[in-house]
């Protein structure tokens, strides 16, 4: 056993753990965060993404013991209080989940992309989440979560900024749709 | 207050949980004291159990208790039944053999991932640890696992008593001299060779189950990923543990995606159930994703010879189709249904074709199990049809939209027209074919469409640009129909609604979400009928001991047969509160109209709200005379017949000359799926439908070796639709509203999954041609390697690649 100290939702956690463990596993059994789901074996799948010194990484292919002295984010850490994070309330507002299980994971992906590129294309929604998989929907309305998020992320920064802030869209009148022409 | 919820796209309300990571799957669940199951499983397709050595594995740390074949079939439990059966063409029953739940010495394994022995342990890790040192002596056997091939003289046998692997054969349409007649007079035939592939259904959720016997109670409790907790219930009870239903609950938690593969009864499910009691301590099994590509029941494999007949003009004057469908190594529980009911009996599609017959060979292999998935059947009919009718226009040089349209069925509504009775045993409901075909046209322009379908070629990319019509049965079914087709169980659904003193309501439903929105859906229903805020309604489901029964969530059922039994028990509580209304306000029931959450006495501004009528019931004071107190009421729905929904999908895509590489650049689709409760939702499953029908034609299929290895076992190597694989989809809906169910409603589960895959290979095809290239057909899936060699190929030979 490995003795391992890691800061995970803000709160500071020191666990042994076997050497063998994944961070996924760590962070579902021992700490009973169970919002970081497991969908497969080969690091695929992407719905045990959690945020590590504030990257996405796939917890299923990282040891507990290489999170040691790290700060991990999980979709529980995500919101503040009551307050969702844009990319959450964006996948409620544009129906970007069915089932759920993938969800997770697609939102602390994307999260990570709109802190890199705030104002992404819907080829750069589509690239980043490659390594997520979704069964349910198909993809359309994940990347309108996403644009939605990105477009409230704006807002809310200019908001600061003191500019005028424009009122957010909802699903019967929000048209995103950037159809391809051929 | 506006109460009119119905047609609205209001939130989820189910949302908030899954978004902040607060889903409650059975993975999970922890219990107290719980321990954990691995399996011990065959890396082999076909091998005989000569012997298992445990005894390493049992002196391993943690190790609770290990159980084999053998230990089951002395507990008497013989293994898992089937739901649904079929009869030979010469009336005698199907083969049936047994599905146990670990094979035992002696026996032999029947696919890879057979399962041969169980350890339970402390710890997950522990369990896996000691599985891996139980000694098992396998002797190899031949394996199959093409059902053609299965079926020729010699083939390796699966099961001793199902001679030539035939689990059962079986026709159905017109008289089979009438349609090779009709075949031979007419002036053109269509004739293609189909591989319809294996699929893997691949929710994200693997399989999850923990069984715990509770010696206090004497009572089971079973969480379960499942689509119908009632029906594990019944099948788990009274046919594979034979332990009293009253004693054991089943619970289906939040579950995570299903598409069918959660519909059925798995080995491991009675499993962890009865060995709880053994060791009597809770179990958990959670698969693997590679255990759930060898396990999770497959969808379609087919392999078909279809034969369309036309007269000078066009017109469909036949159709002919020899199917052999793998049904894997056991019968699944509804995998007779498959490629008969589901199937056979959807080969009328959207079109007067007045002769048709299907023969079909269902078939054991060494592979696992293949039943329902999305669609189930139906878009492998679809298929057939589309294909052919496609491959006619091109062989006829026709236009494929003035074909179709020539072809189709007029409309009718149901009410004033009658429905059509097919060739294949169905009465379609209601249906306008020619409006759904027109709009999609429409949006993309019929010019567009045939400037597309003759654009050779720009910037090294071939162009092309396909369509496909269909129709599918589902609101599965009315019970006594499917009865005298082969089916074990009725296929209603019960609703509970309890309306509480203070006039909250709690409804219990027999449907389960797995991801389509009840909680939402439902509600709105409910709202909308009492004239209450959605808030005051709680939608409870997936709990067998709080529902009274159910069939649960497959077949675009819920809303049809589910929210037609929970509008059924609104109308005996708005009955029942008309009643205490009127014994309120002193006047005659008929005198009285409900509207907006309160009844009020025709004419006069005289009314009592529908919590006062509530609070009455339950606190019956001033009470008509006779009446029973409180305000709860439960029904059963039985569907009068299917729902038939249907719509037209248009692909246009794009073919790299030099790779053969496809990519999907607009996909339009205009859907009929009656009436529309919660348009938001009903959106996401076309979505979600379309992009796994997409995902047949261009990525997907489980491959297994001639030796029975499944060599794609996992999503490094099994390709399904990515968000970069995918275009934003253009779709918009016609409404024929279904005539013989309260709401209206057809379903829209399967639509998309069911008309988009014969859509995209049409469009490739179509650009094939249009580049001189004269394929008749590529297998699917389209990889770029097998549309390459078709490009290299420009005869016109079927391309098997």
């Amino acid at each position: 056993m490995t003795k391992i100290s890691v800061t995970v939702n803000g709160t500071a956690q020191t666990h042994e753990v076997e050497p063998r463990q994944l961070l996924v596993y760590y962070l579902r059994e021992k700490l009973g965060l169970t919002g970081t789901h497991i969908g497969c074996d080969t690091s695929s799948c992407g719905a045990c993404t959690v945020h590590m010194d504030g990257m996405a990484v796939k917890s299923c292919s990282i040891l507990a013991v290489q999170a040691d002295g790290c700060e991990i984010t999980t979709i529980e850490g995500l919101a503040k209080g009551d307050q969702l994070h844009p990319v959450q309330e964006g996948f409620k507002e544009c129906h970007g989940l069915q089932c759920g299980f993938c969800t997770p994971g697609m939102i602390m992906s994307a999260t990570d992309l709109l802190q890199n590129n705030p104002d992404p294309t819907e080829e750069d929604i589509r690239h980043a989440l490659e390594g997520n998989i979704c069964r349910c929907t198909g993809y359309h309305n994940i990347v309108r979560s996403i644009q939605w998020a990105a477009e409230k992320m704006k807002t809310s920064a200019r908001a600061l900024d003191g500019a005028p802030v424009s009122t957010s869209p909802v699903y019967a009148s929000v048209n995103l749709n950037q159809q391809q022409q051929v | 207050m506006s109460t009119n919820y119905i047609g609205q796209s209001v939130k989820r309300l189910e949302d908030k949980r899954f978004i902040t990571g607060k889903g409650r799957y059975t993975d999970d669940i922890k219990l107290p004291g719980m321990t954990y199951a691995s399996f011990v499983r065959s890396p082999y397709a076909h091998a005989r159990v000569n012997s298992i050595d445990t005894s390493a594995a049992k002196d391993m740390p943690g190790v609770v208790a290990i159980f084999t074949g053998d230990d089951i079939a002395s507990a008497g439990i013989v293994g898992v039944p089937t739901g649904w059966q079929v009869n030979f063409k010469n009336g005698d029953t199907m083969k049936e053999p047994p599905h146990p739940l670990l094979v035992p010495t002696g026996s032999t394994v029947k696919h890879i991932g057979d399962p041969v022995a169980v350890i339970i342990a402390d710890s997950r890790e522990a369990a896996f640890d000691a599985s891996e040192l139980v000694e098992v002596d396998w002797e190899e056997l031949p394996a199959v696992v093409s059902a053609l091939k299965a079926t020729e003289e010699g083939a390796p046998q699966v099961h001793p008593d199902a001679p030539g692997n035939l689990a059962f054969d079986w026709e159905i349409g017109n008289p089979i001299d009438e349609v090779n007649e009709a075949i031979e007079q007419s002036a053109h035939v269509t004739t293609l060779e189909f591989v319809n592939q294996r699929l893997v259904p691949n929710a994200i959720e693997p399989r999850a189950y923990i069984g715990h016997y509770d010696e206090v109670s004497d009572k089971y409790t079973l969480y379960t990923s499942t689509q119908n907790p009632h029906l594990i219930r019944l099948l788990m009870c009274a046919f594979v543990l034979g332990i009293p239903e009253h004693k054991v609950r089943v619970l289906g938690p939040d579950v995570g995606g299903g598409f069918g593969s959660k519909i059925y009864h798995y080995t491991e499910e009675a499993l962890v159930t009865w060995a709880s009691k053994q060791i009597r301590r809770p179990i958990k099994w959670t698969e693997t994703r590679s255990e759930a590509f060898m396990l999770d029941a497959h969808g379609r494999d087919h392999i078909s010879k279809a034969e369309m007949g036309f007269d000078a003009d066009g017109n469909i004057k036949a159709l002919r189709i020899k199917t052999y469908a793998n049904l894997g190594a056991y019968l699944s529980t509804f995998a007779p249904a498959v490629p008969t009911y589901l199937h056979g009996t959807l080969l009328q599609g959207l079109y007067t074709t007045p002769k048709i017959h299907l023969e079909l060979s269902a078939v054991f292999t060494n592979t696992v199990a293949v039943d329902a998935y999305r669609g189930a059947g139906r878009p492998e009919a679809t298929y057939l049809l589309e294909r052919l009718i496609d491959l006619a226009a091109l062989e006829m040089d026709r236009d494929p939209i003035q074909l179709r349209k020539q072809n189709f069925i007029p409309s009718f509504d149901g009410v004033e027209q009658p429905g059509y009775q097919t060739q294949v045993a169905l009465q379609y409901d209601s249906g306008n074919y020619h409006g759904v075909l027109d709009r999609a046209v429409e949006m993309l322009g019929y010019e567009e469409f045939r400037r597309l379908q003759q654009e050779s070629s720009r910037n090294g990319k071939l162009i092309g640009v396909g369509l496909s019509t269909y129709i599918e049965a589902c609101g599965i079914a009315p019970s006594a129909v499917v009865g005298a087709l082969g089916a074990r169980a009725g296929l209603y659904e019960s609703a509970q609604v309890r309306v509480q003193p203070t006039g909250k309501v709690s409804v219990y439903t027999g449907s389960h979400s797995h991801g389509q929105g009840h909680v939402t859906t439902f509600a709105q229903v409910v709202a909308d009928k009492l004239g209450i805020a959605m808030e005051d309604i709680d939608i409870i489901h997936g709990d067998s001991d709080a529902v009274a029964f159910g069939m649960g969530t497959y077949g675009s059922r819920s809303l049809a047969v589910g929210g037609s039994a929970i509008v059924k028990s609104i109308e005996k509580v708005l009955e029942k509160g008309a009643k205490i209304a009127a014994h309120k306000l002193e006047c005659s029931a008929d005198d009285l109209e409900y509207a907006e959450g309160k009844w009020t006495v025709k004419g006069t501004d005289k009314s009592i709200s529908f919590g006062d009528v509530a609070l009455t019931a339950y606190v019956p004071h001033v009470y008509p005379q006779g009446l029973e107190p409180g305000l709860d009421f439960s029904s059963f729905y039985d569907p009068a017949n299917f729902t038939y929904p249907f719509g037209c999908h248009i692909a246009v895509v794009e073919v790299d000359k030099e790779t053969g590489k496809v990519k999907l650049k607009r996909f339009i689709a205009v859907d009929d799926v009656g009436n529309v409760i919660n348009p938001m939702i009903v959106d996401g499953q076309i979505h979600g439908g379309l992009a796994q029908g997409i995902g047949q034609a261009l990525l997907e299929e489980a491959i297994y070796d001639e030796n029975g290895q499944l060599t794609n076992g996992s999503y490094m190597d099994y390709a399904m639709p990515r968000a970069d694989d995918l275009p934003m989809f253009e779709i918009e809906r016609q409404v024929t509203p279904c005539p013989h169910n309260p709401l209206g409603v057809k379903g829209a589960g399967e639509a998309g999954c069911i008309g988009s895959t014969p859509a995209v290979v049409n469009a490739v095809i179509n650009a094939l041609w249009s580049g001189g290239h004269k394929v008749k057909d590529i297998r699917m899936p389209l990889t770029s390697e097998r549309v390459w060699r078709a490009m290299q190929s420009s005869n016109s030979t079927i391309t098997q690649s």
